[in-house]
């Protein structure tokens, strides 16, 4: 299973924070987040939301592991 | 040298520590953000901060290594709180040595503009009225393109 995480505001969109999934890459994943919350999805490919696989940020489609860890994170607010 | 901590943090000692034993260094400046009461008007009682532990150490060392390609200083001690705090709590604290003065002013500004624009922390604001996620203001993004218009994102 590959853990999902949501940061920020995404948590709140989502309505969890972590959850697993049996996926075999980036973009299975956010077709199986579509098929469940159309919202979520939307918000998870809108500007300034990026895919973070192991801790390096991705780009596009990845491939995914079951031990893998994807977190996306919304726009910062540091400092 | 950058850390997240979970619990409160004392600028003063931080720059005592920072300070000591410091044989060719000119000039430290440092910086501490604190929790403010009130945003663009709105009453604060609450400010959460949420954090991927692990990787926002790993892009807060790399705007470190950023810092230190681009001005001449010595040394860099970041530190940055998540969690919950209180209204007046420091929030983060930037101190930078140098052999002069105006390097390590720049690199410390340098520093605080990346943090708030690209270190991955999100904020979640209390207040009478409920809670709301926050992101980095146009005038953040303003302020951090300053130094290489086009290459903060």
């Amino acid at each position: 299973m590959t853990r999902v995480i949501m940061f920020g505001a995404l948590q709140q969109v989502a309505g969890w924070r972590e959850r697993d999934f049996t996926v075999d890459n980036l973009g299975q994943l956010r077709a199986q987040l579509a098929l469940e919350d159309a919202d979520l999805a939307a918000r998870l490919a809108s500007p300034g939301v990026f895919a973070v696989v192991n801790q390096d940020m991705v780009r596009g489609d990845h491939p995914l592991e079951p031990d893998d860890e994807v977190a996306f994170v919304p726009p910062v607010s540091g400092g | 040298m950058v850390r997240l901590e979970a619990d409160a943090i004392d600028p003063g000692v931080l720059l005592s520590g920072f300070c000591a034993g410091r044989q060719e260094t000119g000039g430290v400046v440092s910086f501490t953000g604190l929790t403010r009461g009130r945003t663009d008007g709105s009453i604060v009682t609450r400010l959460s901060l949420d954090a991927y532990p692990g990787y926002t150490e790993k892009v807060m060392a790399g705007l470190e290594n950023e810092a230190r390609i681009r001005f001449d200083v010595q040394d860099i001690l970041v530190v940055h709180r998540w969690g919950t705090l209180a209204v007046g709590d420091p929030i983060v604290f930037v101190a930078v040595a140098a052999e002069h003065r105006r390097v390590a002013f720049d690199a410390a500004d340098f520093l605080m503009d990346q943090l708030k624009t690209r270190a991955p922390f999100w904020k979640k604001e209390t207040s009478p009225d409920g809670e709301r996620w926050i992101e980095a203001r146009p005038q953040d993004h303003e302020d951090a393109a300053r130094w290489t218009p086009g290459d903060t994102t």
